[in-house]
């Protein structure tokens, strides 16, 4: 009601200046935001760029003023798809499930440990396993490929199984941890007070309160064992080759293709893109709901 | 149910150089809802943990109903408890938190969700049996907290300051509520507090302790009427009993320049002590107002509270060498019964009424006299 006999006022009275509504006036709030389109644009272009180039033949791909008007076309797709990107596919796929598993089996019981169960070494522990991650890995790749030789793992899925897990494992107990911190010690007290046997109190309460942090801690370990280039470019070759070292390969003496290129970086990126869509929703849960006042 | 007893029970925390519970020695009998009260770092939440299980007993033994519980884990002692941030499982609905021990001792989902329906009848929660803690308010989580002790039908319960995290008129509200609902149910319950009206309130008796030692365990009124030292005088009664350290003078004490009269068999008391000095303990009530050409203790008046039905005066002396059991120049208040019959700045008369005056020693603190 008010509104139009308000918009009525403006017609009949046009000298007036209109009282201007409050979404409509230029002020800090849109230079924020207009700073935040521009720079969401700025991170989303390339992959965009990406996507589309992987549409086009590889002459319209690399014109020096880049073609924004072509026929789109399946055929880099088709190319990639039949150029055996499924082995590779496949290779990091297994990697990044398998390794991701073994850290969550290994890091939560990890973190639950170290922060509710806390004992005196607690922190030193926890410095311990941060600062495996403060040495280079080139520093350490010469060592690894001799041992790795030795043991007879070269080019093989699980010497990257090993080492992802390895790579992944102090940064996912420091995640779950401060999850872990999260919840209130006194449900644990609530549960074995309640009859609950330690492992039933972490199944039935402990878990289910952490699970967005599970979700999130996978998330990252999906996501950095499925990029991992330096170990599956030096332990690598034909058979456990992985997405990364795959990619590089259109990276040729004669020269890029372009085209090809991004539809195969398409594929690669697919995956985590989908993983993290699909982890959203459990990430954006806040983790106490309702335990303490 | 059971009786429970603290036999010499002493609790110390990793790297503390002080026992954080004391040789503590308690007899709660069958049924009994006994309070534990303190300061902040007393040991009464302490002694409530080593009860249920939660903290160690590094020395003597805690027994309920006849057992002795050292050793045995949590799980184990049949005890359901009460927390100050309740803990509830924000996962499971309402009526899941309150079936969860069935569940865990396998009680059938018949039976389980019979006794939860009761307990939620009980207490008011029927309605919300569905919902998840985070959707209730702060009152009805406390129930929840209480409804999961109860549907367990437990030895004893043990409640950790349960409401504290209520706002004052629920507090009261509820603390009626519980000590009703521990008296249908009779079942013997230890329920720690700081608040010292909670104590009275809901206690059959009350347990006193500072610095992990047990000062007094007696009745709310006993507590009142003749607390054991300076401490559970001052510690009981709101507002505090007024205690100063003052000089003996014949036929009583020397308060500045009036004199307190005493009954004889104080006066021998202290004459069997040897002291020159003692301290003086008076209730607020015991203290009548008069004008400033009235019969006794000369005071200023710094303060009026005003409750409506009751009003208290807090005054000091105009002579500065009265002093108050720390050492600092005393004040004194005194409870009217009506509305205050001074004002700020006023200068009245305090009388002692007629009964009995506390005395403590000035260095031990320990009561003298009956």
């Amino acid at each position: 009601m008010s509104t139009t006999t308000e918009r009525g006022t403006d017609r009949n009275a046009p000298s007036t200046p209109a009282p201007v509504s409050r979404k409509r006036t230029w002020g800090p709030g849109s230079i924020w935001s207009l700073v935040a389109w521009i720079a969401g644009i700025a991170f989303f272009f390339p992959v965009l760029w990406m996507v589309i180039t992987g549409f086009k033949q590889e002459a319209d791909a690399y014109t020096s003023t880049p073609k924004i008007f072509f026929t789109p076309t399946l055929d880099q797709y088709r190319g990639v798809l039949e150029s055996g990107i499924g082995t590779t596919l496949a290779n990091s796929a297994f990697a990044t499930v398998v390794s991701t598993l073994l850290v969550l089996l290994l890091g939560v019981p990890a973190a639950f440990a170290l922060s509710l169960r806390p004992v005196k070494k607690t922190q030193d522990v926890l410095f311990f396993f941060i600062s495996t991650k403060m040495l280079p890995v080139v520093a350490a790749i010469v060592p690894l490929y001799v041992i790795v030789g030795d043991i007879g793992l070269l080019d093989n899925i699980w010497a990257l199984i090993i080492l992802y897990t390895a790579m992944n494992l102090p940064i996912a107990v420091w995640m779950m941890r401060s999850f872990f911190l999260e919840v209130p010690s006194e449900l644990l007290e609530a549960a074995s007070m309640d009859g609950a046997s330690l492992w039933t109190s972490v199944r039935e309460v402990i878990l289910p309160l952490v699970s967005p942090g599970i979700a999130a801690t996978s998330l990252i370990c999906v996501i950095f064992s499925w990029n991992e280039f330096f170990f599956a470019v030096n332990l690598t070759a034909v058979q456990a080759q992985t997405i990364p070292v795959y990619l590089v390969g259109f990276i040729t003496g004669q020269g890029l293709y372009w085209a090809q290129l991004s539809a195969a970086a398409t594929f690669a990126a697919l995956p985590v893109v989908l993983a993290g869509w699909f982890a959203q929703n459990k990430l954006v849960r806040g983790l106490s709901f309702g335990a303490i006042k | 149910m059971a009786a429970i007893s603290y036999k010499n029970a002493s609790c110390i925390y990793e790297g503390a150089d002080k026992l954080a519970v004391d040789s503590l020695d308690l007899d709660i009998q069958d049924g009994e809802f006994v309070v534990l009260v303190g300061p902040s770092g007393s040991g009464k939440s302490t002694a409530l943990r080593m009860l249920a299980g939660l903290e160690e007993i590094d020395g003597g033994a805690i027994e309920i109903g006849g057992k002795n519980m050292v050793g045995v884990p949590s799980k184990d002692r049949d005890i359901a408890m009460v927390f100050q941030n309740y803990a509830l499982y924000p996962n499971k609905t309402v009526g899941e938190n309150m079936g969860f021990a069935l569940k865990m001792r396998g009680v059938g989902l018949e039976e389980r969700n019979r006794k939860v329906q009761e307990a939620a009848k009980l207490l008011d929660l029927t309605e919300y049996l569905d919902r998840k803690p985070g959707k209730l308010s702060g009152g009805q989580r406390q129930r929840v907290a209480m409804g999961r002790a109860i549907v367990r039908e437990p030895q004893v319960f043990c409640m950790d300051e349960p409401l504290s995290n209520l706002d004052a008129k629920l507090r009261v509200q509820t603390r009626t509520q519980i000590a009703a609902l521990q008296r249908r149910l009779g079942t013997t319950t230890v329920y720690v507090t700081h608040d010292q009206v909670e104590a009275m309130t809901m206690g059959d008796r009350v347990a006193i302790l500072k610095d992990g030692r047990l000062q007094q365990f007696a009745s709310p009124t006993e507590l009142y009427d003749h607390p054991v030292n300076a401490f559970v005088a001052g510690f009981i009664g709101s507002p505090a009993m007024n205690l100063f350290t003052v000089p003996v003078a014949s036929g009583g004490v020397q308060v500045g320049e009036r004199l307190v009269a005493l009954e004889r068999d104080q006066l021998t008391a202290i004459a069997a002590a040897g002291l020159d000095e003692v301290t003086l303990g008076l209730r607020p009530e015991q203290l009548e107002i008069g004008s400033a050409d009235d019969d006794g203790l000369l005071v200023q008046v710094d303060l009026v509270e005003e409750l409506g039905n009751e009003s208290y005066l807090y005054a000091s002396f105009p002579d500065r060498e009265i002093r108050a059991i720390d050492g600092t120049s005393a004040t004194i208040v005194a409870r009217s019964p009506q509305r205050a019959p001074a004002r700020i700045g006023d200068t009245v008369t305090l009388r002692k009424r007629e009964g009995t005056a506390h005395l403590f020693h000035p260095e031990t603190g320990e009561r003298i006299g009956a």
